[in-house]
């Protein structure tokens, strides 16, 4: 049960957006800058980094959203979603380019602490082609997730293990981005299972 | 020196603000509805929230500008502020503001370090669901504003004396002033 009073079957972060709409205006408003729009980094990178980041806060929610919708970003295939696992479990030994890895060990230091960036880790990422504003981004996405992820863990949301879920959240937000939506409105992949699988992790 | 290059003579998160615009505007927009709106908790309870879980998190620019905030709701009155960072349980603060404090450390430490019994001990003092709600955001928020500042190596004076206006400026003014006209104190130091 989350640590306070939320809307039923709004997953993760979602019922806390409808608890609290001030909050969440800019709040949505900063990942659609970060996650969409025009960028020397894809979007499917850029989701990628959030991933990552909370794969390594141990998110549950946040890793699966954004892993999902960095999967759709590239296809939406299976090898897609395998992808972003194997991702997760070490980005060092995937096909990512140099500059990408270089860009994950940034964010990976930045998920422990900002110190914890070197100037070997900035001049790696640099001279693998990374740009200043592709170093402050991945910095600035990396440290968003570590405010989402302790926003979402820190009440104890509700984080679903269907994976159903995640995938209509990915397909919803690769194609729609994050601001301008209705978040109140239930998921098709909870409201069709109410009393079955969905409901038993809820209670769980 | 900054890991990128920042505009010269901007301190701490400044300099990134001034180098992303957009990025900039939600962030500071945060800051101003978790901070400064009408809220049950005084701006001075929630800037002490904000110092607390950086200077757990050793971010020298945000604990010592949001000190100086703090300070400035409550006419300068650096002692107490000085005494919720390091130690709360000992701070002439209320008990509630005392358990909140609690969550906010375990936030800094990670999400799933806040228990029931921590919410419990909140909600007996007298915490209701939105400041048990707005302490937790304040407090991942701080997580984030303090990894963007470190992050990237930016320029922090040291010197308490440096944010005194600073403070002022944050308490009074708020965070969606528009700063870039302004040169901020702590550049002429």
């Amino acid at each position: 049960m989350a640590h306070i009073a939320l809307m039923e079957g709004l997953p993760g972060i979602r019922g806390l957006m409808v608890f609290s709409p001030e909050t969440a205006k800019p709040l949505c408003e900063l990942v659609q800058v970060l996650l969409t729009g025009p960028h020397s980094l894809t979007p499917a990178e850029r989701e990628m980094i959030a991933t990552y980041v909370s794969s390594e806060n141990d998110c549950y929610f946040c890793q699966h959203c954004h892993g999902s919708t960095a999967a759709q970003h590239l296809g939406g295939g299976e090898k897609d979603y395998e992808f972003i696992a194997e991702m997760k479990r070490g980005f060092e030994s995937t096909a990512l380019s140099p500059k990408m890895k270089a860009l994950l060990n940034i964010a990976g230091k930045v998920q422990k602490g900002g110190k914890q960036v070197s100037t070997a880790d900035v001049e790696r990422a640099r001279q693998e082609g990374a740009t200043d504003k592709e170093i402050h981004d991945t910095v600035l996405i990396a440290a968003a997730f570590c405010m989402f992820n302790r926003y979402v863990d820190g009440l104890a949301t509700w984080q679903p293990h269907d994976p159903d879920v995640y995938r209509e959240i990915g397909r919803h937000t690769a194609r729609l981005g994050y601001v301008g939506r209705d978040y109140k409105k239930p998921l098709e992949s909870i409201a069709s299972k109410q009393g079955s699988s969905a409901m038993r992790v809820a209670g769980s | 020196m900054a890991h990128i290059q920042l505009p010269q003579g901007m301190p701490g998160i400044v300099g990134p603000l001034a180098f992303s615009p957009d990025t900039a505007k939600p962030l500071l927009e945060l800051a101003e509805v978790l901070l400064r709106a009408p809220n049950t908790l005084t701006s001075a309870e929630r800037e002490m929230i904000a110092a607390h879980v950086s200077y757990r998190n050793e971010c020298d620019f945000c604990q010592l500008s949001h000190s100086a905030a703090a300070a400035a709701h409550l006419n300068g009155n650096f002692d107490l502020v000085e005494q919720i960072k390091v130690n709360p349980e000992g701070a002439a603060v209320s008990d509630k503001l005392k358990a909140l404090l609690m969550i906010a450390g375990k936030v800094q430490q990670g999400g799933k370090q806040v228990t029931p019994a921590d919410i419990a001990r909140a909600r007996e003092r007298g915490a209701t669901d939105k400041e048990i709600h707005d302490t937790v955001l304040i407090a991942a928020a701080f997580c984030m504003y303090n990894r963007y500042v470190d992050g990237l190596a930016t320029w922090q004076p040291r010197e308490r004396e440096a944010y005194r206006e600073m403070g002022e400026q944050m308490a009074h003014q708020g965070y969606t002033r528009d700063r870039f006209k302004e040169t901020p104190k702590a550049a002429q130091a």
